[in-house]
């Protein structure tokens, strides 16, 4: 390649750095909010700081924590089920080619694209009728919605690239099909799996209208305490909130950073977020 | 067991799930924004529903705004997106920190990028308090309206925000993968760097940022939160009038939510159709 000019280097520095400026500019106010003490108009910086807000969310009144244990339960839920039953689906996907399988991997497709509100308002009708509303298991099996079609896109990704054979000479070499299972197939697909499962768990953590919607107002995830209290202004309280929300965020790019490339098929549902 | 059935007993629990939940979720608001409900007597479907949406001049501004905040955001992103991603492809000094930052941002839900958005394009957020330092206004109410505004521009700078790294990850991938010995032989053959990128990387990246660009657009003519925090009471966008609808006192306005939920889904049924087009495209990557 030749070399660049100076001008175009010093341009491609300046976009960069006003990239990276941008990227985190959105994330500065909530931060500095969560330990500002009356940030008011029109003060550049807060006047005093504080861990008032801190504090308030962390103690036992506000309902964060609680709603961190709940919220953590569900996204656990349906990462589980969506691992149990998205794992074989995608081997079907990945691995065997069939009639109709067009059209199967667009009905797998279609809730991944389709708004969680075009299918949630009819859903919750039935939901009455069954008693699931206002409960977590209705909300866990609402959160299947987006987050089962997505593991098992993956884990159709993951059995493209895998090999068989090895399962055929276990079984020949006399491994029952659990054996086979347990140590031939699932240590060569349990980096997927995890991959997967933690972006899977990431996708009911960021679900917010599906459980307004079947939750009711009555399982109060800690995206719904997010959004009322920074609807209602109390943005200190909503920053520490915030902050305490990227978290799984954060840690679950530290473990993955490598796999989260556009080449992996794990990255096309993270658009929902 | 014949390789056959094995294939379909691995497919019947997830078609089981999606079937029941996603389709019959869908069939029950269609078959509710007919108006029929057997059980509390209406057995006639009919389209009053769909024509009092329709005709109803509150719909028909929800619509066009929704629609113009998913085409402009999703316009910008793609635009941004494949800007960031030729420069990100390129070294510089702090190329790994944006590239990390850039996957940071597509873990972040949208609801705190939102949260952010309105703490810094408020009129008391902190674009105001700069221009405030900077003399240029001394109340608040001088600052121009970003955020619950009738162009949805803090709406629209919120996805731009959280879709840019989104559709940048996937076409710097497809970027790497492609290499650059094509633009060189381009460059050889006398092409200037922009006829390089114009006429060869462009089309080789185009149906990966097409692909990208269509979930953004259904993603944004469908999402509530986003909206429901940043937008203007009036008009609402689509999802948000949903919403409302549905929750509203008045139960005979149910059919009409429903009626717009359908409206959300048809959009997104198209874009379905135009994301496996693009993905036949790429050669069913």
């Amino acid at each position: 390649m030749d070399r660049d000019p100076a001008l175009l280097r010093t341009l491609r520095g300046l976009a960069g750095l006003a990239l990276i400026l941008w990227l985190v500019l959105p994330l500065i106010p909530l931060a500095i909010w969560s330990f500002a003490r009356g940030w008011r108009f029109p003060d550049i910086l807060p006047q005093s700081w504080t861990m008032q807000a801190w504090n308030y969310a962390l103690s036992d009144t506000s309902g964060v924590l609680d709603s961190l244990t709940l919220t953590i339960w569900i996204a656990l839920c349906a990462t589980g089920l969506s691992i149990l039953i998205g794992v074989p689906a995608g081997r079907a996907l990945g691995l065997s080619n069939f009639r109709g399988k067009g059209l199967v991997e667009m009905m797998i497709l279609a809730p991944i694209i389709v708004p969680g509100i075009a299918v949630a308002l009819g859903l919750h009708g039935v939901f009455i009728g069954l008693g699931l509303t206002n409960t977590t298991t209705g909300v866990i099996l609402v959160h299947l919605i987006p987050t089962l079609p997505y593991m098992t896109l993956v884990m159709a990704g993951i059995f493209a690239n895998y090999d068989t054979a090895f399962e055929d000479q276990a079984r020949s070499l006399g491994a029952s099909p659990w054996q086979t299972f347990r140590h031939v197939t699932l240590p060569a697909i349990l980096p997927g799996i995890i991959v997967g499962g933690l972006f899977a768990f990431l996708v009911s953590w960021s679900q917010y209208i599906l459980t307004l919607l079947i939750g009711g107002g009555r399982v109060i995830t800690l995206p719904l305490l997010l959004f009322n209290f920074a609807a209602s202004g109390r943005n200190d309280i909503a920053g520490a909130i915030g902050m305490i929300y990227i978290l799984p965020g954060v840690l679950v790019l530290i473990l993955t950073a490598r796999h989260l490339t556009g080449r992996n098929v794990a990255i096309g549902g993270l658009g929902r977020l | 067991m014949s390789e056959h059935l094995k294939t379909l007993l691995r497919l019947a629990p997830a078609l089981t799930v999606i079937g029941l939940l996603f389709f019959g979720g869908l069939v029950m608001g269609l078959i509710r924004s007919v108006n029929y409900m057997p059980v509390i007597g209406l057995t006639q479907p009919n389209l009053d529903a769909y024509r009092a949406v329709l005709s109803d001049p509150d719909f028909l501004r929800s619509f066009g705004l929704t629609l113009h905040i998913s085409l402009t955001s999703t316009i910008l992103s793609a635009v941004l997106a494949v800007s960031a991603a030729l420069l990100l492809r390129r070294s510089f000094a702090g190329r790994r920190l944006a590239t990390f930052l850039f996957q940071l941002n597509l873990t972040v839900p949208h609801l705190v990028g939102a949260i952010g958005i309105l703490y810094l394009f408020s009129q008391s957020g902190s674009f105001a308090r700069l221009a405030h330092a900077a003399a240029l206004i001394d109340r608040p109410a001088e600052f121009p309206a970003l955020v619950y505004d009738p162009n949805a521009i803090g709406i629209i700078l919120q996805y731009v925000w959280k879709e840019v790294p989104f559709i940048g990850v996937i076409v710097l991938a497809n970027m790497q993968a492609i290499g650059q010995d094509y633009e060189a032989v381009a460059r050889s053959l006398g092409a200037t760097r922009w006829q390089a990128i114009r006429h060869v990387l462009l089309p080789q990246i185009w149906p990966g940022v097409l692909s990208a660009s269509v979930i953004v657009f259904a993603f944004t003519f469908g999402a509530y939160e986003i909206p429901a925090l940043l937008g203007a009471s009036y008009p609402a966008a689509l999802p948000v009038l949903a919403y409302r609808s549905y929750t509203d006192v008045d139960l005979a306005s149910r059919p009409e939510a429903m009626a717009m939920a359908m409206v959300i889904a048809l959009m997104s049924a198209a874009m379905i159709l135009i994301y496996t087009r693009a993905a036949r495209r790429r050669g069913g990557r």
